[in-house]
């Protein structure tokens, strides 16, 4: 295939909200290549999903995409009908969520739930159906894949039922697996091991990955590449060594210095002062100005663009924009 | 499962019990027999036949307790007669109950059986359509109208239809009833038609609200996910798991088609259980009374059971134990 799995170009997804509409999603780009895992990185509501959701012309009532153009596996999504869409979801592209715990439905079977995901894509019997899943059970390693078949969502642990999510997304062998925070609602250990699952899908299948989380743990596990969003748009992207190592936009910065590590024990761990906006507080201009350590008179003005800091890493900031230019 | 329906009959039974010596209480410390006599006999009457009808109806005994013979009290007659289900003779005309309740249970339930299945249907695929629409027009169009539908009485449907589809259309009888089907057809159009158009706007606005919020669930987002289309998913996915709080409501409901219902059974003229209820009540009959009121609680007991082994059938996470 030629270009990249899944293009996302100036998207803007809005939410209707006292009278105006507030962009949940402003004007995001990114791509996701074969083969490659994205992390979308960023606190709690700053965008990370209704950008994944968005991709997935799955934005709920009564939020929409307003403009923008994406582009999944070469096809124009926001285009498409409803029933190419349909074909599109779980068949070239598929999502698993972060809460397994109340992802699958209750009363049916986590094996009929697996089969449906198949049948809906491809005209084969039951029986044919039921003998794919459980070999897909098999390859998520989850034990006695003939007995779980039956068994229901309640019957299971959160780390198998992530596993079921998993054999779900991935049964139709899909070209981009959006995971949003899929390790989150899970206990340590067993996120380590969804972690590993999903790197192993990834290089058996050769499935891109969009992977939405706060945990920059978990981006350091899995990553390719890394975007982090900050109040609805993207402040910065680049390789993982790049952005992990020398990240360059103040937020970045601010949260890499409050993850705890080991060689800094003792010291007080660094905090990014005051609290993510609401929409409704945000600033003109920079929306990250109110908390920034380095903010000029100038962020309040306009809002930052893109600049390139090195090969394939960008800033959207004001004053890394100055230092480059030097 | 047979353990657990094995303890709650039993936990029935002693509430039953309860409900009985409730039921002794209220109408027999409240009523005083020779004025029932004299109500169901007549004012003018002689005090011998007073005295006679107090006799033969057993209420001369001891109410509670009688040191010359411990088993003959109304308390125990009372008891007697309502587990075995002998109830006696009616208060007001000595007409015998038993039989009259099984007379009325065929005309009630002509009336309420159509009435509630159509009603469920009918309630069920409305609200699935309204919730599938929802935060349109249609939606909110569908949600003004039940509340419209619910605010009006019962009594303007009845008077209502009475005098539009009856009296103006003249499509079917004002009120009566006949025991041949044909006929008997043509007097229940009527009542039907009230009796769905009375209760379908709080039943649509009830299932509306379990079907949005089930389509709001995770589940659903997850079948969207994997291609599932909103009728699917409707049909395949959030009607079944919808079934838990509907069951509730519809099962719950299934005693009071017995029991028939007050209003539009006098209204219409249908002699079934519910216009026998509301003749007891006019004639102080406390004998009929009783036993519709015991029948009624057995009922609901039984109910409640069968909700319970309902819930086991649609929800697999409900074990009974």
């Amino acid at each position: 295939m030629i270009g990249p799995v899944l293009r996302i170009d100036e998207v803007l997804t809005t939410f209707p909200a006292a009278g105006t509409r507030i962009p949940v999603v402003d004007h995001v780009s990114l791509e996701v290549h074969a083969g490659e895992v994205l992390a979308l990185v960023g606190e709690s509501g700053c965008g990370k999903s209704m950008t994944a959701l968005s991709a997935m012309r799955l934005v709920p009532k009564p939020g929409r995409v307003e403009s923008g153009n994406i582009q999944l596996c070469g096809r124009d999504v926001l285009a498409l009908s409803v029933s190419e869409m349909r074909a599109m979801r779980g068949g070239e592209a598929a999502m698993i969520f972060q809460e397994p715990m109340t992802s699958l439905n209750p009363v049916q079977t986590v094996g009929a739930q697996v089969v449906e995901a198949i049948r809906l894509h491809e005209r084969v019997s039951f029986v044919e159906a039921r003998k794919r899943t459980i070999e897909m059970f098999d390859r998520v390693q989850i034990p006695d894949p003939e007995q779980r078949f039956g068994a229901y969502p309640h019957q299971l642990s959160g780390g198998l039922k992530q596993r079921v999510m998993i054999a779900m997304a991935a049964a139709m062998r899909p070209k981009l697996l959006i995971a949003d925070e899929p390790t989150t609602a899970l206990d340590v250990t067993i996120q380590a091991q969804i972690l590993e699952l999903l790197r192993e899908l990834q290089r058996e299948l050769g499935t891109a990955i969009l992977l939405i989380t706060h945990d920059l743990g978990v981006v350091n596990e899995l990553a390719d590449r890394i975007a982090v969003m900050y109040a609805s748009r993207i402040v910065e992207q680049g390789e993982r060594v790049d952005v992990l190592a020398s990240a360059r936009h103040p937020y970045t910065e601010g949260l890499l210095r409050s993850v705890p590590a080991a060689a800094r024990r003792g010291e007080a761990l660094h905090e990014i002062a005051g609290v993510v906006p609401s929409p409704s507080e945000w600033p003109a201009g920079c929306r990250f100005s109110t908390r920034c350590d380095r903010v000029e008179s100038r962020c309040g003005d306009a809002v930052p663009t893109s600049t390139q800091v090195a090969p394939g890493h960008t800033v959207d900031c004001f004053v890394v924009a100055d230092e480059v230019a030097q | 499962m047979l353990a657990y329906i094995v303890r709650r009959t039993a936990y029935g039974f002693v509430v039953v019990l309860g409900v009985l010596l409730l039921l002794f209480a209220l109408f027999f410390l409240y009523a005083e027999p020779i004025e029932m006599a004299r109500r169901a006999v007549g004012e003018k009457a002689p005090p011998e036949v007073l005295e006679q009808w107090v006799v033969n109806h057993g209420y001369d005994k001891p109410t509670w307790w009688n040191s010359e013979s411990p088993g003959d009290t109304m308390l125990v007659d009372h008891f007697r007669s309502m587990l075995t289900f002998d109830f006696g003779r009616s208060d007001a005309d000595d007409s015998p109950i038993l039989e009259r309740i099984r007379a009325g249970m065929g005309p009630s339930l002509s009336l309420t059986l159509p009435i509630f299945t159509v009603g469920v249907l009918l309630g069920v695929g409305l609200s699935l359509f309204v919730a599938y629409f929802r935060e349109t027009y249609i939606d909110r169009m569908g949600v003004v109208l039940c509340v419209l539908g619910m605010s009006l009485s019962i009594l303007l449907y009845i008077i209502g239809g009475q005098f539009l589809i009856g009296k103006m259309l003249r499509w079917f009888p004002i009120s009566g009833f006949d025991a041949s089907p044909a006929v008997m057809l043509r007097f229940l159009a009527l009542p039907v038609l009230v009796g769905l158009a009375e209760g379908l706007g709080g039943s649509i606005r009830f299932y509306r609200t379990v079907f949005i919020e089930e389509t709001g669930r995770d589940y659903v987002r997850t079948a969207r996910a994997k291609g599932c289309g909103d009728g699917r998913i409707m049909a395949r996915h959030v009607l079944h798991n919808a079934m838990i709080p509907i069951l509730t409501r519809v099962v719950v409901s299934i005693p009071f088609l017995f029991t028939g219902s007050l209003l539009l059974e006098s209204f219409f003229g249908i002699p079934g259980l519910g216009s026998m209820m509301v003749d007891a009540i006019h004639g102080n009959d406390f004998a009929t009374l009783r036993a519709m009121v015991y029948i009624g609680a057995l009922l609901f007991i039984a109910a409640q059971i069968l909700t319970d082994i309902a819930y086991t059938l649609v929800d697999p996470r409900v074990r009974l134990a």
